[in-house]
């Protein structure tokens, strides 16, 4: 009856939404009176799942699990949960957790809901709050199946440590044949993801061309973040579709979201709208951007970022 | 090959969101609707299947009479048919059901859907319509070519792309990339005048149950004004993120 997690890895790590997927199904299972299991699959640190709540984990090891696989990776977490008896499953809001979710809802029968942003607020009926609207509003839904899959969004509940610790049991669960096999993956080393960036630093055409991108990128660096764009900046060919964020992009939701020369369509600011501070700096006072940041500065942007980036440089060297 | 092109019908991206019946019911007054974004580039890319493998392209949407336009307008684009099944997009899960009556029924190869709806986001349809049919399944897919049987497609990843060969029959969640903005296609007068004349089938719902129900909306809490800086000032900036916003 325990709730159940599946705690993304990458490279063998466990992902920071992992642990917050933990923290998050601690909070579901306190409510509960249940345990959590976590299913870590090739992951090599999950002795720190127990500090985020998990009580037991389910430790898979397989090469047959390397490359991720979404048909593979949802048939183990289903014997998972059968073999748990999970009336809840908890899986993030990361790109490969969200394809594999709907075969697992499937699987398990269970009602899916994604882009949740709290803990339930009711258990019986199971509702729970999710986005919808691309962050314009926000849905009250409820679950009326028997197993209920969660899929929390990433940054809105936090991590949580309990301090405790959990067993770990191997787990060998059968492999499914898949018919989708990967060829290869072409993804930057080192670099930080908008999915899983704590700060992102975004480009609009207020920047002016592709050629002026350093002031994003020094900016970005110092700040360990993430680099996006607006939509006219993906369409333009400046900047790759994969940095696009908006509604017809990616969503961000990230602690801090520094806009540079983006007026603030209503696409772009749905898009960015689940961020916790947002920052402005644009040359028109009456941009609509500035109606939806916490922070703006108006003025040149050529002027305005490069200061900013060796003042924060001097101050994270101040504050290391 | 016969290609089914999901269509979801969804208020356009400028749309003001409102709610009526205490915050019940999405507020439709005023509000115009669209082909779903993802959707609409998967359109376009099974179209040029169409004029250059000699494929098939029907469309669908599961939902009322009032969709009829949106599916009028991807006849306009180039589709051949159209299939509507009459009854209301209770959830993810139901409308997954009833599009897979329709793609066992139609002896479709290739179904493309958006990755994700614009009203909802719950990037659930495709998946699960894979597994209820028992196709392959590739989703947040940004490039897609068929040759016979075999299907190689790229997906996006966080933070990059992975490329993977898989087979027909298959299911595709789509997003831009599959085709660019700019090949999106604008409906002409004759498109338009043919569109009319194409078959628009409207089939019976199976009932498919609803798993989940959203009983209620809310809109985010309105947002304080913004704390402007002087340009000349960035270290009250870095004084505000550090020790009032607390975020570096």
């Amino acid at each position: 009856m325990s709730v159940l997690v599946y705690t993304e890895s990458e490279n063998g790590k466990l992902k920071k939404a992992a642990l917050e997927c933990v923290s998050y199904a601690k909070a579901i299972a306190n409510d509960m009176g249940t345990s959590v299991t976590a299913i870590a699959i090739n992951a090599n640190d999950i002795e720190t799942l127990g500090n985020y709540g998990a009580d037991k984990v389910l430790n898979v090891k397989d090469d047959a699990l390397n490359p991720f696989n979404a048909k593979k990776y949802a048939g183990v977490i289903e014997q998972a949960a059968k073999k748990e008896d999970s009336k809840v499953v908890v899986v993030s809001s990361s790109a490969d957790s969200k394809y594999l979710a709907p075969l697992l809802a499937v699987g398990l029968e269970a009602g899916y809901v994604s882009n949740v942003v709290e803990k339930p607020s009711s258990l019986s009926p199971f509702t729970v709050k999710r986005t919808a609207f691309t962050n314009k509003a926000f849905a009250n839904t409820e679950i009326s199946t028997d197993v209920k899959l969660v899929g929390l969004s990433n940054n809105s509940f936090g991590l949580v440590e309990s301090g405790g610790s959990a067993s770990i049991e191997d787990f060998s669960p059968s492999i499914s044949e898949s018919g989708v096999t990967v060829e290869s993956v072409d993804k930057a080393a080192g670099k930080v993801t908008i999915a899983d960036a704590e700060v992102v630093v975004s480009g609009g055409r207020g920047l002016k061309g592709p050629e002026n991108w350093g002031l994003v990128e020094d900016l970005a660096e110092v700040l360990g973040a993430a680099t996006a764009c607006s939509k006219p900046v993906s369409d333009l060919g400046w900047r790759s579709h994969s940095e696009h964020v908006g509604q017809t992009g990616k969503p961000v939701a990230t602690n801090l979201y520094i806009a540079i020369g983006i007026s603030g369509a209503i696409q772009h600011l749905a898009g960015i709208s689940a961020s916790k501070v947002k920052v402005v700096i644009n040359t028109d006072p009456e941009a609509p951007f500035f109606k939806a940041a916490d922070y703006g500065i108006v003025g040149d942007a050529f002027e305005v970022v490069p200061v900013l980036t060796e003042k924060l440089k001097a101050f994270k060297a101040q504050n290391a | 090959m016969k290609i089914l092109v999901c269509i979801s019908h969804v208020p356009d991206t400028t749309s003001k969101i409102n709610f009526t019946d205490g915050n019940t019911k999405f507020d439709t007054n005023g509000v115009q609707y669209v082909i779903n974004p993802n959707d609409e580039f998967g359109l376009t890319r099974a179209m040029w299947f169409k004029e250059k493998q000699g494929a098939s392209v029907d469309v669908v949407n599961v939902g009322g009479p009032e969709t009829e336009p949106t599916l009028r307008k991807a006849l306009a684009i180039g589709a051949d048919s159209a299939i509507r099944v009459n009854t209301e997009a209770k959830d993810g899960f139901a409308v997954a059901k009833e599009l897979a009556k329709v793609v066992t029924d139609g002896g479709y190869d290739l179904v493309i859907a958006g990755r994700e709806s614009i009203d909802y986001n719950g990037g659930m349809v495709p998946g699960m319509l894979s597994e209820l049919v028992g196709a392959n399944f590739v989703t947040n897919c940004i490039s897609l070519e068929v040759d016979g049987t075999n299907a190689k497609a790229v997906r996006e990843i966080d933070g990059g792309k992975e490329t993977v060969n898989t087979s027909l029959p298959l299911v595709i969640g789509g997003q831009k990339g599959l085709v660019e903005e700019s090949d999106l296609r604008i409906p002409n007068m004759r498109g338009i005048m043919m569109a009319r004349k194409k078959p628009l089938n409207v089939v019976e719902p199976i009932g498919a149950n609803a798993e989940t129900a959203a009983n209620s909306f809310e809109k985010p809490a309105p947002k304080g004004a913004v704390k402007l800086v002087d340009a000349d000032n960035i270290d009250e900036l870095i004084n505000l993120l550090h020790n009032e916003a607390k975020v570096i």
